[in-house]
């Protein structure tokens, strides 16, 4: 799915400031709002308000800076997280639920489980995560709207 | 049961929100003090205790349409806490109990209907 090109139906795009708890979940929540009204069940809206709150906390724990985009298609709502960290050198490492390269002061606030990737996955019909060691980490979601 | 019911019934003290105790369904609940679990298991509707108090907790809470959020064993949730869970619209309640003491009461109550 790499090369699909869903950017007719972008909703918005939510610049995340890493190393600031203080904000964080505020772009799940305005994720979650524009999803309201549209139609769009409570359920599959709070799958996707997980599938953000972790990919915005993976970015807050880890990288400097990055991008969540938010596209809501005809038939499934993409989120798309992008950023300039450190990268993941083991992917299939990183997805083994349990396994965390967190910090004691990630984990003291109740993040660093080693669970958000494997959340993310779980709540999405369709995953992707690239990643480039020293550059970034790009993960895309797809939940689809009808089933 | 209803909010307002649990927390007179358990003698929690509320922090915010006061106006929507009674108007707010309790229909479970989760205890936990890891975020991403709370994410991935708990469900709308449920009331979640946990000893965590940074205001992290009323994003959850929010995203995940819970009931509301038991802080137990005498914790006292940030001023920043309680002020966004104001703004949220995410009652939090505290209790001097354990953890392991308001899950059981809380879970017999909701048993019991």
């Amino acid at each position: 799915m790499s090369g699909d090109d869903f950017s007719e139906s972008l909703e918005g795009i939510y610049h995340i400031q890493g190393r600031d708890f203080v904000d964080a979940g505020i772009v799940s929540s305005e994720v979650k709002k524009s999803l309201q009204g549209k139609g769009i069940s409570e359920s599959i809206i709070r799958r996707i308000a997980v599938i953000t709150f972790e990919a915005e906390i993976n970015i807050i724990s880890y990288a400097e800076q990055g991008t969540i985009q938010l596209f809501i298609e005809p038939d499934a709502v993409i989120i798309e997280a992008n950023d300039a960290g450190p990268g993941i050198a083991d992917i299939d490492l990183a997805l083994q639920e349990g396994y965390s390269t967190a910090d004691d002061s990630i984990r003291e606030l109740g993040f660093g489980a080693g669970m958000g990737l494997c959340n993310i996955k779980k709540f999405s019909d369709i995953f992707e995560l690239t990643s480039l060691v020293g550059q970034g980490t790009y993960l895309r979601s797809i939940v689809k709207l009808n089933g | 049961m209803n909010l307002e019911t649990l927390a007179d019934t358990l003698g929690l003290k509320c922090k915010c929100c006061w106006e929507k105790l009674k108007s707010t369904e309790v229909k479970g609940g989760y205890a936990g003090d890891l975020l991403s679990d709370v994410m991935a298991n708990s469900s709308a509707g449920d009331i979640w205790v946990t000893r965590q108090v940074h205001q992290n907790i009323v994003a959850v809470a929010s995203l995940k349409d819970l009931a509301g959020i038991v802080v137990v064993q005498g914790a006292s949730p940030d001023k920043e806490t309680v002020d966004r869970a104001s703004k949220e619209g995410v009652p939090i309640m505290v209790t001097d109990m354990a953890k392991f003491e308001v899950v059981g009461r809380i879970y017999r109550l909701l048993s019991e209907g």
